[in-house]
């Protein structure tokens, strides 16, 4: 009776030796991502962005800060507010999401990086100026219209602000 | 002569391995007999009720991801339902069908969890957590495919799901609905069976039906003590009840029971799933209401089986955007009233097994 266990998982190893293996080498290999996987790199189009913080107002832990004047100039929607401090603490951010399902316009994407280690907590605070210089590949979460198209962040063209609307 | 002897009491946790978490138990020994358990939480605690006050009825269904980080999807259609009956908002049939899916599978990554540490505590160290993970890891690809993570998911919302699945989901389930039967088979030629697993499981920590009722328990712990009770066939829930499925029930209520019942369980919910891809119905996901709902002055408890049992909201509205109360009835921590029964009188070395096959997780415990 004893002994057939030992026999039965030797088998299974035997098995295992001729299959695919299921693990992935990351750092060289790339971990397949969904188009809607939301990752960290925020995409923020400033000429769609109209100032109006719904974002900085839904967001559960109230880590998007935004400061604006009048008199700036949205490119879709006319007049608008001008944006002077865009800054969201990645540090506590939780990747919900939220904020971009609350955006009305458009002007905000879940991004679609995962590797934004930092030693130090201050430099997790994605600011203004790295929004609008960064390369923007928007994650299509929440955004049919990007999906429609097919669009896959991961490894994809960056868009520009014309490409991303409704 | 008689030698002189005296009881011994260990501290077991809150940091050790075996505790799945920030565990403490008081545990008095004689010799190697427990004597005496007492349970130590509080570690993990996060204040989730209070929190949820303060936030919106749309931003707690981000706190709920938190509570039992296994299965976020079950936790987040708890709190969902409880919403839609305070506020009388009927989510569309499409959304219904999507939730099930979400859940079942959300059912099956949890049990497979449960499955693998269970093993994991009885010495067969991380081979068939690894086996239990490799299918876990196909679970959470799909997830991410439908709401773009893979642990906390956020993906319903009050009056629907967020959003509806992408086209490269159905054929993707197709696939996993093929192969996972044969994984499952794989499982149980491996441990079904097993003399180890037999002679470490069999008749250890044996918890009597009417004890379990008496303790509230639920889920597969109640069940496994051959109660017949799931919350999907005595309240159906979204579209439960247009589906066809067995309870799987124990009969003795040992350890080896609760493990044989998740794995059945697994097999139930692969049959679910099977029937909600065939039957969806074209359509919107999500009902037109606003962002900032606000719920008619009154209270509400919604409940669902969730992987571990009884997970219940009770929600008491005071006509404003968030939550006048937010009350977590949560399975792991009544589950854990049994602790007593079937731990005292065991061996030491039963012990972490027995603990192990409660299948508790901290987040819900402490919330
Ligand atoms: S993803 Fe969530 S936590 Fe992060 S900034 Fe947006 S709303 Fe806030
Ligand atoms: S990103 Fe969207 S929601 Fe946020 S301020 Fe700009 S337009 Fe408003």
């Amino acid at each position: 009776m004893y002994g057939i266990g030992i026999a039965k998982g030797l088998m299974v190893t035997l098995t295992n030796l001729f299959r695919k293996p299921f693990t992935i080498q990351y750092p060289e290999e790339a971990v397949p991502q969904s188009p809607r996987f939301r990752g960290e790199e925020f995409a923020w189009y400033e000429e769609r962005c109209t100032g109006c913080a719904s974002c900085a107002k839904y967001c559960p832990l109230g880590i998007i800060r935004i400061v604006t004047h009048p008199g700036g100039a949205n490119v879709p929607e006319g007049d608008s507010y001008a944006i002077d401090v865009f800054d969201i603490d990645i540090g506590r951010c939780m990747f919900c999401g939220l904020c971009v399902e609350a955006c009305p316009y458009d002007a905000l994407f879940m991004g679609s990086g995962f590797e934004r280690g930092q030693y130090r907590r201050d430099d997790l605070i994605i600011t203004v100026d790295e929004l609008r210089s960064s390369e923007r590949r928007p994650s299509t979460w929440f955004r049919p219209q990007l999906e429609e198209r097919d669009y896959r962040p991961q490894g994809g063209e960056p868009l520009s602000w014309e490409e991303v609307g409704r | 002569m008689t030698l002189r002897t005296e009881p011994v009491t260990i501290n077991l946790g809150p940091q050790h391995p075996s505790t799945h978490g920030v565990f403490r138990m008081r545990i008095t020994f004689d010799g190697e007999v427990i004597l005496d358990v007492e349970p130590v939480f509080g570690y993990l605690h996060r204040g989730s009720e209070k929190l949820a006050e303060e936030r919106t009825y749309a931003q707690v269904v981000t706190l709920t991801d938190r509570l039992d980080y296994v299965s976020s999807m079950s936790n987040n259609l708890a709190y969902v339902l409880a919403v839609e009956k305070l506020a009388g908002i009927q989510p569309p049939e499409r959304a219904m069908y999507l939730r099930v899916i979400a859940a079942e599978l959300q059912r099956i990554s949890s049990h497979l969890v449960a499955t693998g540490f269970f093993l994991n505590d009885l010495g067969a160290l991380a081979t068939p957590l690894m086996y239990c993970f490799r299918e876990r890891e196909k679970i959470l690809d799909l997830f991410e495919m439908l709401c773009g993570a893979r642990i906390t998911l956020s993906y319903m919302r009050v009056g629907g799901v967020f959003q509806d699945a992408p086209t490269e989901f159905w054929p993707a389930i197709r696939d996993f609905l093929s192969f996972m039967p044969e994984y499952v088979d794989e499982y149980e030629k491996m441990l079904t069976g097993n003399e180890i697993l037999l002679s470490r499981t069999k008749d250890v920590g044996i918890l009597a039906g009417e004890t379990a009722i008496n303790c509230s328990a639920s889920g597969p712990v109640l069940r496994s003590a051959g109660v017949n009770w799931d919350l999907r066939k005595a309240d159906p829930y979204d579209v439960y009840d247009r589906l066809e499925f067995d309870v799987p029930v124990g009969t003795v209520g040992d350890n080896y029971d609760r493990y044989l019942l998740r794995i059945a369980e697994i097999r139930q919910s692969l049959r679910i799933i099977e029937q909600c891809v065939d039957q969806i119905p074209e359509g919107p996901v999500r009902e037109r209401i606003p962002n900032l709902v606000r719920p008619p002055v009154g209270d509400a408890y919604a409940h669902v089986e969730s992987p571990k049992g009884e997970l219940g909201f009770y929600l008491v509205s005071d006509g404003s955007i968030a939550p006048y109360r937010c009350k977590i009835r949560s399975p792991s921590l009544i589950n854990l009233t049994v602790l007593r029964d079937i731990l005292i009188g065991w061996k030491l070395a039963d012990m972490i097994v027995t603990f192990g096959s409660i299948d508790i997780n901290m987040g819900e415990v402490d919330r």
